[in-house]
């Protein structure tokens, strides 16, 4: 399994800020996740294997952390925040929007694999709202214009 | 990224090199960084804390409790290596705060920590930050290997020959990891399931050595107490509430924004005047003060001093310094949903009364919100809530009950009025008010 000579640099360098291996763990997956897309088995297998955990061991932390996937999805991932604050200035609202110009609904993929749509839980932009992330990309006090031009700006790095 | 704002009355001391590009580090030296961790490192440990003590400084993360107390709960000899935690995974919802410090002002963080450290005899801190915020993490990564190269953390800080290495860590998603114990997990690479006190990290804490664990705000304002003096600063804010604090005025306000005001300013004041009042001709219909889990304010309670003890005497929080405001369009039993929908989601599942109560909850208020909902169900809330009180193994349970019994004893009205499969009658309020 190929990672990414930033990934194998970071890695080393962490296993030597803890006592145990084991500490690595949920950033690593993240770093992981970014470079594959999603956990696959393989990854899991070899994250695994380097810190002396079973499979069983990494996958069970792993699906407890809402940001880590076990599948493929969007190569932007759009993350509406419906919670309170965004819930009360429209973020609801832009959730309906994504899902019509997007034609998936929450956790769905489009066939040609570009967007990704889900909902989530506060991302603190609370004072920003309503608020997306793309990946790791904020964009804050939308409406539906700022939004349809977010989605439009990922469409166009597509064919770019 | 986020934009800043600015009001007459605000105090900025852990906002003042806000927007001053001290993410670098030399900028940051030029704005008396790493000034304060020198003062301490030839001041006696106990006489930090004290300092830290005097100055009436509370964890900013919601829970207020005395930082230097907190620090005093270490044991000055312990057979395992001691280590603070900075806890960066902010999720309270209506929170936005130490994404700012963090943004802004990284180096203050690390100085904060650092000089926890020197207070109780760790020599490795832990700056952990959620993973949704991953360009904070490139901006404190950086700042860390800043402040390596020259010299402040690693061996021999500043020359003192004492060793002390801070370090980045990173988290997932998951907002039960906020609380310390499950945040201690989490860094262990483990599940965010919270731990049974006692013991207390401060005697058993990561890979079981005594660990003390505070908030990034509470961090960033300990050096601004070792320059200021701790006089100073607990003259900035009202008694046993020192100093100042980020405010994050978010919902339906003209003016919403990170804020930092004096401990014990008013909350009306903040809403009508730091945050604009309401928009579009608008009434105050309720407030939450302090994040999601802090009971809702109703408009004749908002008179109130922003402090831990005077929001406490209204039978709400302080909290986290989330302050979301409601006009009269939002219904409420809604409100609860969204609420309740949260803590059902981040619930880890590990103790029965927070996993089943916030799913009961939840498919209570959607029955309702329905307009399937019956009346005895609205007792059965209120029931629910007050038995998950306290019976769990961190306040994640008490988070979701206490905003629950708040909504159904402030609001019975209107679950009433959701009744009879009468669809909504509050959402249609949203159309534009007659002028």
């Amino acid at each position: 399994m190929k990672f990414s000579a930033e990934f194998e640099k970071r890695f080393a360098e962490m296993l030597t800020h803890y006592p145990t291996k084991r500490s690595v763990l949920v950033p690593t997956l993240l770093y992981a996740q970014d470079e594959v897309g999603y956990l696959s088995e393989e990854v899991i297998e070899e994250i695994a294997q380097r810190l002396e955990l079973t499979q069983l061991e990494v996958s069970n932390v792993a699906s407890y952390y809402s940001m880590l996937v076990t599948k493929p999805r969007g190569k932007y991932n759009v993350q509406v925040c419906t919670n309170i604050a965004c819930m009360l200035r429209g973020g609801e609202e832009l959730l309906e929007q994504c899902k019509g110009r997007l034609k998936i609904g929450n956790k769905g993929t489009t066939s040609d694999g570009v967007f990704s749509l889900e909902e989530v839980e506060c991302i603190g932009a609370c004072s920003w709202a309503p608020a997306i992330q793309v990946n790791y990309d904020f964009h804050e006090n939308l409406d539906e214009q700022k939004m349809d031009a977010v989605l439009e700006s990922y469409r166009k790095k597509v064919t770019q | 990224m986020a934009d800043l704002v600015s009001h007459p009355d605000e105090v900025k001391v852990v906002s003042k090199r806000f927007g001053m590009g001290a993410t670098n580090i030399d900028r940051y030296l030029e704005l008396d960084g790493y000034k304060a961790v020198r003062k301490a490192l030839a001041m006696e440990p106990d006489a930090i804390i004290n300092e830290v003590k005097n100055s009436g400084l509370r964890g900013r993360g919601g829970a207020g409790f005395s930082t230097g107390l907190k620090w005093s709960f270490v044991p000055k000899q312990a057979s395992k290596p001691k280590y603070i935690l900075c806890n960066g995974d902010e999720s309270e919802p209506g929170t936005c705060k130490d994404r700012l410090i963090f943004e802004h002002d990284p180096h203050a963080v690390i100085e904060g920590t650092m000089i926890a450290a020197l207070a109780v005899g760790a020599q490795k801190g832990y700056i952990y930050i959620r993973g949704e915020y991953r360009y904070l993490s490139v901006i404190m990564q950086k700042a860390i290997a800043d402040a390596y190269a020259r010299g402040f953390i690693g061996k021999n800080i500043f020359g003192s020959g004492r060793d002390l290495d801070i370090y980045w860590h990173g988290g997932a998603g998951a907002y039960e990891v906020g609380e310390e114990s499950a945040l201690m997990e989490s860094l262990e690479g483990k599940r965010g399931i919270p731990r049974i006190k006692p013991p207390f990290p401060a005697v058993v804490g990561l890979w079981g050595g005594p660990t003390v664990i505070n908030n990034a705000e509470t961090l960033a304002s300990v050096p601004h107490i070792l320059l200021g003096g701790a006089e100073w600063y607990a003259g900035l804010g009202t008694p046993k509430n020192g100093g100042t604090r980020l405010f994050c005025l978010a919902g339906d306000l003209e003016k919403p924004g990170v804020y930092e005001l004096p401990m014990g300013y008013n909350l009306k004041k903040m809403i009508y005047d730091v945050g604009g009042g309401i928009p579009n001709g608008r009434k105050l219909k309720a407030v939450v003060p302090g994040g999601s889990s802090t009971p809702i304010l109703l408009p004749e309670e908002i008179d109130v001093a922003m402090d831990f003890d005077s929001v406490a005497k209204t039978g709400s929080m302080l909290g986290s310094g989330g302050v979301v405001v409601l006009d009269d369009t939002v219904c409420m039993v809604k409100f609860a949903l969204r609420t309740i929908k949260f803590y059902q989601h981040e619930s880890c599942g590990w103790c029965i009364p927070c996993r089943e109560g916030t799913d009961w909850l939840k498919k209570t208020l959607i029955r309702f919100h329905n307009g399937a909902g019956v009346n005895k169900d609205i007792d059965n809330m209120y029931y629910l809530s007050e038995n998950m009180l306290g019976r769990t193994f961190c306040p994640l349970g008490d988070a979701a009950a206490m905003p629950m019994m708040a909504f159904v004893k402030k609001f019975r009205k209107e679950f009433e009025d959701h009744l009879d499969g009468k669809p909504c009658p509050y959402e249609k309020a949203a159309e534009p008010a007659l002028v």
